[in-house]
């Protein structure tokens, strides 16, 4: 591999200003412009996302936005975090904060996966699809293999893993052969994923649940003991947090030095910025295109697996019909920027938004849950419209430009 | 391809293409044999006819047709299957699944949909902008046929209202597609949240917990009363929805509109090569927006024959990823008005056949997995197993001057 011909890192990623450098050049501080916008720019948009949310409560039911975000936020459990909080309220913020962060697992991984695709270059809109493979890998491992704890979890993890990877691989393989769209080929595997899982466990199906009386209940059987993940905060019967929370965070990191410190990462990156120029460079395009895509996956797969493993304990053909979470992996990918630590927040945000909008957390005398549920996909469509608000800052940009080019015109005129 | 026409003679290609062809059908001879009404329980007719469908794929392939030639092997293959999968099964089970009548009308049905979002989606991508929105726009239409039936309490209003609904949502795609240039798929995926997030804000907000009034004004069905008593044509098309024959007629016209108008040809040149358009004098932006906010409408039109045509009311999320199968139809059909309609009622059928498979209760299971048929079909299609399906050359690239 030859390197040199590429950069050695991506340009939003510009050098840091040395210790001690009172006046920064002119480059540097573009960089910290650029650096700063990473933040802003996402910041602005989930602010911009919530204000018109809240115009559309005001218009629609005349409520006050502020007290509806406000229960919304109080649903969250982050006040937790408020060392104000206390005594009973205390309690019930470390109950709430445990299921937020229970759907901010799944959410980062699903995020990682659109993300580790977009960093070279491909759109991974599959993740649904793979997250539910590796759900029902998980799930037929959890419940159908006899080992002893450590083992059975790991097996399960594993092999959830390897599926949401091989599923991912397969439009990985069509991109890097015969140059189908992953776009394309990426939905039409989430469809035949969402199919075949509703018929594996639906009536009649072939791994629907046994036992007499449950022939009318489509679901899976549920998995054994031995393969739950163990909960270390709260508690297990009322879904405390399990420990892929930590996987998670592991995921994160590896995402990070997989892409940053390795020459798969550099591969793919150099992909990403322009595949023609990484050909030319020696890198091949296409082991990439399919490595990219199938470790995409291998993240899903393992979001599928935690939530299983962790606090589903089963499949029924609902819940594979109504999870959202892969989709939303698309809005934390995009929010985050496909970095590891823009990918945890929004992962968070979203994570705090679906269980802050919860039947079960969201008071319905202050806001109808059922509505502040739609109000939060309104915000994430918001959101995955402007996260390409750099857009719309080169284009006014552009527009100063062209407005300048013409003054000029007019002056030479 | 040039190369094969300088060798091989016009008449000689048609005879080809005529044998391939024949082929198919007998392909799909071979296997409706051992359907209702004549239900063969014998495997020799199949194997026959599947045996003449072979060879004569296989001799079209190496005569030049060999698209066409490949298709008939597949299909006599194929229709060998059925034909033996269908000799397991007791025919009085086939007869209540393959009702030839019903089946037709049922694949018209299901078809509709996803004819008029797939046609408005050939609009957008000959453009040169990836709608991945169908789904929303369709949804956009599904619910603002609801309500503006409501509102207005005629079919034709609710109709009006959808057709605005769709392209407002469009126009949101094509402005941050084109004019912001934005990722046309990242602006796609968020038109179809923003879609879920207004019809079910907007459905619970008006309508609460009671759903859409039972008394929603429908869209009419034709009767063609001459036809009621005739064998297969009377249950087929004797009383089907206006909205069917209307989807019917947009292919016709989209054919025209794309092949044989000076628009189509600009819409085309736009979305192959827009420097050699803007270069002539053909407004890209312009056009652009005009197809994108069409496809829009017609997605919206499809939308709403699902809720005032088939369902009689909206519920949340009822597109349930038919725009996505308009956008596999689309790529399956070659981004072509008539293939898109070939490959929306094949996926009427197998929609169609999974419905009537659940009349048979130890068959009911498999309505779900028959689902993936249009996908997995579509997938070979990408593929490039049978053909590959090449997508305009400037689709997803946004246009600076």
């Amino acid at each position: 591999m030859s390197e040199g011909r590429l950069p050695d890192r991506p340009p939003e990623e510009a050098p840091a200003t040395e210790p001690g450098d009172y006046a920064p050049s002119v480059a540097a501080r573009l960089a910290f412009l650029q650096r700063s916008g990473g933040v802003i720019t996402p910041l602005l948009t989930a602010v911009f996302a919530f204000f018109v949310g809240g115009i559309v409560v005001l218009v629609t039911t005349g409520k006050n936005p502020l007290t509806t975000y406000r229960a919304i936020f109080d649903g969250t459990g982050l006040n937790w975090l408020f060392p104000w909080v206390t005594g009973a309220e205390r309690t019930t913020a470390a109950l709430n904060l445990q299921q937020t962060l229970l759907l901010t697992v799944p959410l980062i991984l699903t995020g990682l996966a659109v993300a580790f695709a977009f960093r070279c270059g491909m759109f991974n809109i599959g993740g649904q699809g793979q997250y539910t493979v590796g759900a029902v890998s998980a799930v037929i491992v959890g419940a159908y293999v006899s080992t002893s704890h450590l083992p059975h979890v790991v097996l399960a993890i594993v092999v959830a893993t390897v599926a949401g990877a091989a599923w991912a691989g397969i439009a990985g393989l069509l991109k890097a052969t015969v140059g189908a769209h992953e776009v394309i080929t990426t939905i039409m595997l989430n469809w035949i994923a969402f199919w075949t899982a509703s018929w594996l466990f639906g009536i009649g199906g072939p791994l629907q649940l046994g036992g007499v009386g449950n022939e009318s209940v489509p679901a899976s059987e549920t998995v054994k003991e031995t393969a739950k993940l163990p909960v270390f905060w709260g508690d297990p019967l009322l879904q405390g947090l399990h420990i892929g929370f930590f996987i998670a965070l592991g995921a994160l990191v590896v995402y990070w030095i997989v892409l940053n410190r390795t020459t798969l990462g550099y591969g793919v990156r150099a992909v990403g910025f322009n595949p023609d120029a990484a050909r030319y460079g020696g890198i091949p395009v296409a082991r990439n295109y399919f490595l990219a895509m199938a470790i995409s996956g291998a993240f899903a797969g393992l979001a599928g697996a935690t939530d299983v493993l962790g606090w589903e304990f089963r499949l029924d053909q609902t819940s594979i019909q109504a999870s959202q979470i892969g989709f939303i992996g698309i809005a934390v990918a995009l929010l985050g920027r496909n970095t590891a630590v823009g990918v945890f927040f929004s992962a968070l945000l979203f994570g705090a938004l679906l269980n802050g909008t919860s039947t079960t957390n969201l008071d319905p005398s202050i806001f109808r849950p059922e509505l502040a549920q739609n109000l939060t996909l309104i915000i994430q469509g918001l959101v995955v419209l402007f996260v390409g608000a750099d857009v719309l800052i080169l284009y006014v940009w552009s527009l100063r430009r062209k407005l300048r080019r013409q003054a000029g015109a007019a002056d030479t005129a | 391809m040039t190369a094969r026409v300088a060798t091989a003679s016009w008449a000689e290609l048609r005879t080809a293409r005529l044998t391939g062809v024949g082929g198919i059908l007998l392909g799909i001879a071979a296997g409706w044999v051992a359907l209702p009404p004549i239900s063969t329980r014998s495997v020799v007719l199949p194997l026959v006819l599947g045996a003449a469908g072979i060879a004569a794929g296989a001799w079209a392939a190496t005569q030049g047709e060999k698209r066409i030639g490949i298709g008939a092997v597949v299909a006599s293959v194929a229709g060998i299957v059925v034909a033996i999968v269908a000799m397991r099964a007791a025919v009085d089970n086939l007869e209540l699944v393959v009702s030839w009548g019903a089946l037709t009308a049922a694949s018209l049905v299901y078809a509709t949909p996803l004819t008029f979002a797939a046609i408005g989606g050939m609009f957008s991508e000959r453009s040169g902008v990836v709608n991945i929105g169908l789904e929303g726009m369709m949804l956009m239409g599904a619910f603002f046929a609801a309500w503006g039936a409501d509102t207005t309490e005629t079919w034709v209003g609710g109709v009006l209202i959808a057709v605005v609904g769709g392209a407002a949502l469009a126009l949101v795609h094509a402005f941050f597609a084109i004019h912001l240039r934005a990722d046309q798929i990242v602006s796609g995926t968020a038109v179809n949240f923003l879609a879920l997030g207004i019809t079910g804000y907007l459905y619970i907000n008006i309508y609460s917990d009671r759903g859409t009034p039972p008394d929603l004004p429908q869209i009419p069905d034709v009767d063609l009363g001459g036809l009621k008593d005739v064998y297969f044509f009377g249950p087929a098309f004797g009383s089907l929805n206006l909205m069917i024959w209307l989807a019917v007629a947009t292919v016709a016209l989209s054919y025209v509109a794309m092949f044989k108008t000076p628009a189509g040809l600009r819409i085309r040149s736009v979305g192959e090569h827009p420097k050699a358009a803007d270069t002539v004098g053909i407004p890209v932006y312009r056009t652009r927006y005009a197809a994108v906010i069409l496809s829009g409408m017609l997605a919206a039109l499809g939308g709403s024959f699902l809720s005032i045509g088939f369902n009689h009311s909206f519920t949340e999320n009822m597109t349930a990823g038919r725009g996505f199968i308009a956008l596999a139809a689309l790529i399956f059909g070659r981004w072509r008005p008539v293939g898109a309609f070939a490959a929306a009622l094949l996926f009427g059928f197998s929609s169609a056949l999974a419905q009537r498979l659940g009349q048979v209760e130890s068959w009911q299971s498999y309505q779900l997995l028959f689902q993936t048929l249009p996908y997995v079909l579509t997938l070979i299609a990408v593929a490039g197993v049978i053909g590959r399906s090449i997508p305009p050359a400037a689709i997803g690239r946004p246009y600076t001057k």
